[in-house]
């Protein structure tokens, strides 16, 4: 009622008011009206190249910061592996060949390599430029080839991450007081030896794709994290998906209007609004103490994010399920197709891009998720690579918090290189998706 | 449902799994140095690398004591001691064999950048710089509102600038032992605020742990890393943070002298820098036997070239216990013997 009685005035004004004042009216304020319209245009412009601006800094930033880890600084040294200085016997066991003391080995050689250091301080500055990762180095040549013992070998051996960073960051060893680092002028020094002798140089840093975390910056590496995030997105795919699926299709297709579906719908849309560490909780109380899953596990850590997951590629795939044309399921009932060929054979198929874009984006969120896993103890250090979906394990955004958190500064440039292989791993997850809606899209 | 479903469709059966790694839990403070002796222990012997998690020591402390099985951890880190109501939680779930090990020391660092003039003051002056009530300047025995705004007006040989000192929130473990000992030492210093510790224990409590919350005192967050990073680019702020990131930045900042000594190795080792703490793991006697390698991980953890002077716990910035006392605590460590009491 009260609608009506406003909107009448409104409506008798201009029907009431000449025609040619309306045209004036119009004219006076046209300039005033593109002038609004190109301002609109405008804004939505600053608020684009904005975003972008600040999405450029961060990538820049990032990407000046990580680069040096992809790369490793090496050191050439002449080592001779003789079983006394080695401390084993003829054909030693594994066990023997690991306990075996390959640090006093390198130590030897540097020793030889500077004759003139002898004070105890100064030895130790010495034997600190060497990463300790040059003696897991030597133990897996012997390994593999254990007639090298007694030889004496020219062999590249990792520096240690402050060396390394000198070295590469390619700044003039002849002037030490411009350089900032933790090594002091002595060790610059044999640096300066080093570098102009030949024998640094400077290669792709393998190690880390290679090897799981270590508290030494030059020997961590992101295969723990990367893995136990492909084995934890793995099982919150399997679980999430045909889950998810199964319930869109039943509530869109075939559900009854009631009151308990609208319950369920309501109860969906509030559980895609949860925050996650909720979900952490309720996988700690329910699959870890009351299943006694694993602790770590990338099978408790999947089942808890498919959790999180299932909401949102619900949602999606109810959507993308409305937006097939009724028209399409009338014609294949008109065929004499069943519901259920119906579903499969024509809606399915015509829904899957959609359906296939929310799942990408539930496993995105999922992907970069760290708070849940903190209540299931996936916040962990991961020094083996995890072998399986029981094996302990941690995921890559974990990995950049643990990095970020260290305290020595060789981390600085692994968390931004963490932060790289991130969203590589996104933006291949993304181009997956894209190439399978491609393949599955049509128009009708 | 369907989760149960889903379950057995893995294959994973509603038993708990044999485990074949040792599980570590605990002290965020002391996970930088087991993190180190686990990484060692797994590459030097056939055992699996333990699996570390940072939960803090009152966490690590509940889930170890939480019970006996695989799937409770058999080692808990603490920057501090157990308590006695932590032990008998223990002992109530049937955790009755804990060994204690005592495996050295943590300094917190007060610290400014090395553009700045070094910092020389009291336990005293720093309590009156960052808490919230502060005795009464006139020098009657009574409390007001912290008055002081630079450092000069609480010390006249301090620099004229203001205060403003960046360290962690309350959530932090450092912050905690930071509290206990820096400022409840400070306030100590006071006469009448000390008297109040037998007479009205609440009250000292507060007095001597409430920070001032006027913008002198600025919780930088968890990161230490953070704190270290602001401190360069404001040479007149303070830092407050853990040793190690002390050393690892060395070139950037430099320690306050307190009480007379800067903190620096031989300092904490000797007791004579106040603000450090005991680092301490609990270690499950019922699961030796039962997972692979704790006998292991703990002669790798109290082998001289680990926790010794020259050890590699020390080049990470862990202050290593004196030899007498490294000889007795080892001992009885590789002899598995375990806690009796709490007193």
């Amino acid at each position: 009622m009260t609608e009506q009685t406003t909107q009448k005035p409104q409506a008798d004004k201009p029907a009431s008011a000449p025609k040619k004042d309306t045209t004036a009216l119009v004219r006076a304020t046209l300039a005033r009206r593109y002038a609004a319209e190109k301002r609109f245009r405008i804004y939505g412009i600053v608020a684009i190249a904005a975003s972008l601006s600040f999405l450029a800094v961060l990538l820049v930033s990032i990407f000046i910061k990580g680069w040096p880890a992809f790369t490793h600084t090496f050191v050439k040294l002449n080592v001779t592996l003789d079983a006394d200085t080695l401390d084993i016997g003829p054909n030693p066991s594994s066990a023997e060949l690991r306990a075996a003391n390959f640090a006093s080995v390198i130590k030897k050689s540097m020793r030889e390599k500077f004759p003139d250091v002898k004070k105890r301080k100064e030895k130790k500055a010495l034997y600190s430029l060497i990463s300790t990762g040059g003696e897991y180095q030597l133990h897996d040549m012997i390994k593999a080839d254990p007639s090298l013992v007694g030889k004496t070998i020219d062999v590249w051996l990792p520096a240690d991450d402050e060396l390394a960073a000198v070295i590469k960051s390619g700044a003039d060893l002849s002037k030490p007081e411009n350089i900032v680092t933790r090594m002091n002028e002595q060790q610059l020094g044999f640096a300066k030896i080093l570098k102009e002798a030949g024998d640094t140089k400077t290669g792709f840093n393998k190690t880390f794709f290679t090897a799981g975390d270590s508290r030494e910056p030059e020997q961590a590496g992101i295969r723990a994290a990367l893995v136990g995030s492909a084995l934890t997105l793995l099982v919150t795919f399997l679980l999430s998906f045909p889950i998810a699926v199964a319930a869109a299709i039943y509530l869109e297709e075939f559900a009854p209007q009631n009151r308990w579906t609208d319950l369920v719908e309501v109860n969906i849309n509030n559980l895609a609004a949860v925050p996650s560490i909720v979900f952490g909780l309720l996988g700690l109380a329910v699959f870890i103490n009351y299943f006694h899953l694993p602790r770590s596990a990338p099978i408790v850590g999947g089942i808890v994010l498919s959790l999180m997951t299932l909401p949102t590629i619900i949602i999606a795939s109810r959507a993308a399920l409305k937006a097939v044309p009724p028209s399409i399921r009338e014609a294949g009932r008109g065929l004499g197709a069943s519901d259920q060929q119906v579903v499969w054979h024509h809606v399915l198929p015509l829904a899957m891009p959609g359906i296939l874009t929310g799942t990408i984006i539930g496993l995105a969120q999922a992907l970069g998720e760290t708070a849940p896993l903190l209540m299931i103890g996936m916040v962990a250090f991961i020094v083996d690579i995890p072998g399986g979906f029981t094996d302990a394990a941690t995921v890559l955004p974990v990995q950049v918090f643990l990095w970020a958190d260290s305290p020595e500064r060789g981390f600085v440039e692994k968390t931004s290189a963490a932060i790289m292989v991130l969203l590589a791993f996104l933006i291949l997850m993304n181009a997956v998706a894209v190439l399978l809606r491609k393949k599955f899209e049509r128009r009708w | 449902m369907a989760f149960s479903t889903a379950l057995i469709t893995l294959g994973v059966s509603t038993q708990a799994i044999a485990r074949d790694n040792i599980s570590i839990v605990g002290s965020s403070t002391v996970y930088p140095f087991a993190t180190v002796v686990a990484e060692r222990f797994g590459k030097v012997t056939d055992f699996k690398t333990p699996k570390i998690e940072a939960t803090g020591s009152g966490g690590g402390l509940k889930l170890f004591c939480g019970g006996i099985g695989v799937d409770t951890p058999d080692i808990t880190n603490s920057s501090r001691r157990i308590k006695a109501s932590e032990f008998e939680m223990c002992q109530a779930n049937g955790v009755t064999d804990i060994i204690e090990v005592l495996i050295g020391y943590d300094g917190i660092a007060v610290a400014n950048s090395v553009d700045a003039k070094q910092f020389e003051m009291t336990l005293q002056d720093l309590y009156l710089a960052l808490a919230a009530e502060v005795p009464n300047p006139d020098g009657s025995d009574s409390l007001v509102e912290n008055p002081y705004k630079t450092w000069a007006d609480i010390n006249s040989d301090l620099p004229a600038k203001r205060i403003e000192v960046m360290g962690p929130p309350p959530t932090s473990g450092t912050r905690d032992a930071f509290v206990e000992l820096a400022m409840e030492g400070g306030c100590s210093t006071f006469d009448f605020i000390s008297a109040m510790e037998k007479s009205d224990k609440d009250n000292f409590k507060r007095v001597c742990h409430t920070m001032r919350e006027d913008g002198a005192y600025v919780e930088a967050g968890e990161n230490d890393n953070l704190i270290v990073q602001k401190l360069e680019a404001n040479p007149d702020a303070l830092g407050i943070f853990g040793f190690s990131f002390l050393e690892q930045n060395s070139d950037i900042v430099q320690s306050s002298i307190i009480d007379g000594f800067e903190a620096d190795f031989d300092s904490i080792a000797d007791g004579d820098y106040v603000i450090s703490r005991p680092l301490y793991f609990y270690v499950k006697a019922q699961h030796v036997g039962t997972v692979p390698g704790i006998k292991e991980y703990l002669a790798e953890f109290v082998r001289e070239g680990t926790w010794g002077e020259d050890g590699y716990l020390a080049d990470k910035g862990m202050i290593p216990l004196d030899e007498e006392l490294r000889d007795e605590v080892g001992d009885a460590v590789l002899n598995l013997q375990a806690l009796e009491s709490i007193e």
